[in-house]
């Protein structure tokens, strides 16, 4: 358990409500599981793609993910992947990095790299659906 | 960020060597944590080698043995001797356990005996329990309820409402559980441990008890209820064969459930 607060006269009880229940979480929680779960089928359609397209040229790989419904999964894939990196990361952060202004600084810093990923790649399949 | 190696007052040097056991048919070694508050010293090992047939076949046999017989000073919390108080919980052959109910002869070898890990340490293997008592009084563990009981008989209970307090009641509140976690060492200050939310959900799940929604609440937190990675080493720990993970998925669930 963490000890900084040993040498303190507030009460045991005092510092183990400390500021009461953030009332939250359930969703951050429930969201991760279902992502989790949405990328099983997604992950392995990417898997069985890319097998599918081994040696394929550019302008073949450009056709296949110009149908929509390849561009439909590619952008699932994509959005829900890197939001549950986005979650994971968080719980990974908060469980490790005890200074909270290290914690809330690459806690942001790692949404806003792998949200900005996200825009990037979706952005590159609707460039590439579109034909711009 | 997590500390890979202890404070320097915190590293743990080799002790005495107490030799008991001239002309024993069963010798057995046990190396012992050491630290006395007082003293100004490091915390230590020191070694007792006895004679196994001196005394009972408990692990808890042996440390009384060693402290009536070889080192009064050796200091730890015990009481019933069966199982049922929980004070004799500490890190027995590396799995926290309670030393009245494991044996020795399941031991291979030297018997390594320390705290509780991850507490603060009040003297030899007794932790300090300040900060997880407080935190189960922080739950509540008592019946709630606005409607006044029957005047002229206890609350009533179905025997399937009854039953859903199997695996639950029987928590001795030792803290092995606890303290194997992971998630608890880490953020304890904050984190409530899977013997809180044991004890939280065996609340939860009691039908005589009307405060559920305010329990839930009071639990909804990123760091009090969802510091659980379901790492089972509670579950693995735990003496009396419970299983805290699975409380602790049971709330969850109904996290879930009321959304």
């Amino acid at each position: 358990m963490s000890t900084h607060n040993r040498n303190t006269l507030r009460t045991p009880l005092a510092l183990a409500r400390g500021l009461g229940s953030a009332k939250h979480g359930t969703d951050h929680w429930w969201h991760q599981r279902l992502t989790a779960l949405a990328l099983i089928p997604l992950t392995l359609w990417f898997v069985i793609a890319v097998i599918i397209h081994l040696g394929a040229d550019y302008v073949e790989m450009v056709e296949w993910l110009r149908s929509p419904y390849s561009a439909a999964m590619m952008i699932l894939f994509v959005a829900v992947g890197f939001h549950h990196a986005a979650a994971g990361m968080q719980v990974v952060l908060e469980d490790y990095v005890h200074n909270e202004f290290a914690k809330i600084a690459s806690i942001i810093v790692t949404k806003f790299v792998l949200y900005a990923l996200a825009a990037i790649c979706i952005v590159s399949v609707l460039k590439l659906t579109f034909g711009v | 960020m997590v500390e890979f190696n202890l404070p320097a007052n915190s590293r743990v040097g080799v002790g005495k060597t107490v030799n008991a056991a001239q002309g024993a048919k069963r010798a057995k070694t046990f190396r012992i944590y050491r630290w006395n508050p007082d003293d100004g010293q490091n915390p230590r090992v020191d070694t007792f080698i006895v004679d196994l047939d001196k005394f009972g076949p408990m692990i808890l046999d042996a440390i009384i043995y060693i402290k009536n017989n070889l080192d009064s000073t050796l200091t730890f919390r015990r009481s019933c001797r069966e199982g049922i108080c929980g004070s004799c919980a500490m890190n027995i052959d590396g799995t926290n356990t309670l030393a009245c109910l494991k044996a020795i002869e399941d031991i291979p070898g030297d018997v390594g005996i320390y705290p509780l890990p991850h507490m603060p340490v009040v003297k030899d293997l007794v932790p300090d329990l300040k900060h997880i008592y407080a935190q189960l009084a922080s739950i509540k563990p008592w019946l709630q309820s606005q409607s006044p009981a029957p005047p002229d008989r206890e609350r009533l209970q179905s025997p399937e409402d009854r039953a859903k307090l199997d695996g639950l009641y029987e928590c001795i509140l030792c803290f092995c559980c606890s303290t194997s976690c992971p998630s608890y060492w880490w953020n304890g200050d904050r984190y409530l441990g899977p013997s809180i939310l044991l004890q939280a959900y065996r609340w939860i799940v009691d039908s005589r008890d009307e405060m559920t929604g305010e329990r839930l609440d009071n639990l909804e937190d990123p760091f009090r209820l969802y510091r659980c990675h379901t790492i089972m080493n509670c579950t693995k720990a735990c003496p009396k064969g419970l299983n805290p993970a699975k409380a602790i998925a049971e709330i969850k669930k109904l996290m879930v459930a009321r959304r």
